[in-house]
């Protein structure tokens, strides 16, 4: 029973930034905005965090320090938004090759900002982070108490996200004009929508959450930031986000599914049975399972209608 | 020759010279902020490409795999689809070519295993990719998914290949390959730069590329499937079978660039930490050429410079090589929101009517 809560507590860890991210992929193709750039966006998160904490924490901010990290990422991964924003919106670029411009400028960009300030090095001070919480009275039911009610403020912040933005996507007048706008641009501007300025705040606020969560791996998993430390989730992010249906809570419940096979891929290693399964099948798993379910369950995934398409008040 | 009059004629080249000429800018001005010189660096960086034959033959061996993966991308894009997955079509066409090389390598001679080898990686590449192709088609399911989880399958499939079946004992790495792509009568033009055929193969896959797509049947169907489905469903095309067969090129084009870093470059395979990343190189060279194959082939040539001198950039002037990401990610943007690029232009455009009316 223990290492049940272990594992659903791991799995919670590795699930966050995934959320986070999903979250942010969710506003901005809610809004008709292809966004591939969520692994530029979090790497762009994860760099800020891993700066701004370290300054934070060199300052005496305590345990505020992390939190500085979280705030930083916010901060800058709605700037790196602003580029794919005003580049695919203003612009109207193609929002895919826009979207790998972000990846290829934060790629670029954080590292070279972190060889400068830390005189050649490629990684940046180890962190101290985040420490887990544990909620008074929940914490001590059995599973549950170890699995959730002891995790990083992060992963509460991201539970909670996904109640409000699905709230706010499906039962504000809000939500429905940034759905609307991505469904059929040129009905919601014939009844008045600014449909570019919805745009622009659904790609911002992409890049404020996939902040946020590249924040997330600096600030609880990795403890520093180097160029392998997002790694693809960005696109494992816009997995769950396809995978979950553009719904909050789709994305979370896919965003779980993908931390909980890295986290059974750890926990599976304990067993003795283990051992006569070559490891590659064990790292296999995840990404043949969601193969799998997409195949069997499913079906066909359903994106906004005008996803990918620039708005052109001219065109019918 | 009227075509090419035609290309040059109109403003379609002015717009990516011009952008790679701000990308460089905007990363000199990057460099300027940071207190480094851009002059001293990007002659640095040329300076390592062209400075010696040998450092030119390794450009060009940078080159190929950008050119093979740019391919890839860029016909699926003209088929309606985006592949991510190159990398993982890459990684199997490697696997495959290993496989061959090594396990065929005393029963055949080399004319017929190399040019077998080369063949099944990319078709094993193709399969790959095909798989993507026919969940869409038959499916539904989206690609871009399929892809990115194909790519770590991928990943871990061909280490598991190298570890069980071609490890070199007490190596992390396959045995080495009989089999070889290398161009070996070069060696002493280029200073022993590892050339292999698989550049003039990517160069002819450019050509399949443009005469399959513009000049056939199947192609004029392909490109009206990656235009519009519904109308050309409506024309009575099988938008399935040539979704899939879309991909399936697409991913013997990636398949072939494995074939050439393992049979060409490297002689063995690494078991790898983590994906090797040819298949991202690939979706921005694809971009960077507008998705048309010549372009692709200029745009895998401007990459693989910049890449390769790159490294020259932080001998000669120590600034951190992955400035040149930052390069490369604004001549795609500034390609991609050519709005800039005719805003910046606008004052010559403008003189030249008046000129005109004159």
């Amino acid at each position: 029973m223990e290492i049940l809560g272990q594992l659903l507590n791991t799995t919670l860890v590795f699930s966050t930034a995934l959320i986070f991210a999903a979250l942010g992929g969710i506003f901005s193709e809610r809004s008709g905005v292809v966004n591939i750039g969520l692994e530029g966006l979090m790497m762009f998160g994860a760099f800020a965090a891993a700066v701004g904490g370290y300054y934070a924490q060199d300052a005496g901010m305590g345990d505020w320090a992390p939190w500085i990290g979280v705030l930083c990422a916010m901060v800058v991964g709605v700037l790196g938004a602003l580029i794919h924003a005003v580049a695919s919106i203003t612009f109207k670029a193609d929002q895919t090759i826009s979207g790998t411009v972000i990846n290829f400028l934060a790629a670029g960009s954080t590292l070279y900002v972190v060889k400068l300030i830390f005189e050649g090095a490629g990684e940046t001070p180890l962190l101290d982070g985040f420490n887990k919480v544990a909620i008074p009275g929940l914490s001590k039911i059995p599973v549950i108490g170890e699995g959730i009610f002891n995790s990083y403020p992060t992963t509460y912040l991201a539970i909670i996200l996904v109640i409000v933005i699905y709230f706010v996507l499906f039962k504000t007048p809000f939500g429905l004009r940034l759905r609307s706008v991505g469904e059929h641009p040129s009905a919601a501007d014939t009844l008045g929508v600014n449909v570019n300025r919805m745009r622009y705040i659904g790609v911002m606020l992409s890049g404020l959450l996939a902040g946020i969560g590249g924040a997330t791996i600096t600030l609880t998993t990795t403890g520093t930031f180097a160029h392998n430390t997002v790694s693809g989730q960005g696109f494992i992010a816009i997995a769950a986000m396809i995978f979950g249906k553009w719904n909050p809570l789709g994305a979370f419940g896919a965003a779980v599914f993908f931390g909980l096979s890295q986290a059974i891929r750890n926990y599976v290693q304990l067993f003795e049975w283990s051992k006569d399964i070559p490891q590659e099948f064990i790292f296999m798993i995840p990404y043949v399972l969601t193969i799998i379910v997409l195949v069997s369950a499913v079906g066909r995934s359903s994106a906004p209608k005008a996803l990918g398409e620039p708005y052109d008040p001219s065109k019918r | 020759m009227s075509k090419l009059r035609k290309i040059f004629a109109t403003d379609s080249y002015i717009v990516p010279l011009v952008a790679i000429v701000m990308g460089f800018l905007v990363g000199a001005i990057v460099m300027l902020v940071g207190g480094y010189d851009p002059i001293a660096a990007y002659s640095a960086l040329f300076k390592r490409v062209f400075g010696s034959p040998y450092d030119f033959g390794e450009a060009i061996r940078e080159m190929t795999p950008l050119m093979f993966t740019g391919l890839a991308v860029a016909f699926a894009f003209r088929s309606g689809m985006f592949n991510i997955g190159a990398d993982g079509q890459v990684l199997i066409g490697m696997t495959a070519a290993s496989v061959v090389g090594i396990k065929f390598a005393g029963a055949l001679p080399n004319f017929v295993l190399v040019p077998l080898a080369v063949i099944i990686a990319g078709v094993c590449g193709g399969l790959w990719a095909g798989i993507a192709g026919y969940l869409k088609a038959k499916r539904g399911i989206n690609e871009v998914i399929t892809t990115i989880m194909l790519n770590w399958v991928a990943l871990f499939l061909s280490n598991y290949i190298v570890r069980s079946f071609l490890l070199l004992q007490g190596q992390n790495r396959s045995e080495d390959i009989p089999a070889s792509l290398s161009m070996t009568f070069l060696n002493s033009v280029f200073d022993n730069a590892r050339l292999h055929w698989g550049t003039a193969i990517a160069l002819a896959a450019a050509v399949f590329f443009y005469v399959y797509l513009w000049k056939t049947k199947q192609g004029y169907e392909m490109r009206a499937v990656g235009l519009n489905p519904h109308a050309a469903e409506y024309a009575g095309m099988n938008v399935g079978r040539n979704v899939i067969k879309a991909m399936f090129i697409s991913g013997v084009f990636a398949g072939l660039a494995g074939a050439g870093e393992v049979l060409g470059v490297f002689h063995y395979q690494s078991v790898f930490a983590a994906s090797p990343g040819y298949g991202f190189d690939g979706i921005a060279v694809a971009l960077l050429g507008l998705t048309h194959p010549l372009g692709v082939i200029l745009a895998a040539i401007l990459y693989g410079t910049l890449t390769y001198g790159s490294a020259g950039m932080s001998f000669g002037a120590d600034v951190p090589p992955e400035l040149i990401r930052i390069v490369i990610g604004s001549i795609i943007f500034f390609i991609a929101a050519q709005g800039i690029v005719r805003w910046v232009l606008k004052p010559f455009y403008f003189k030249r009517k008046k000129e005109k009316v004159l």
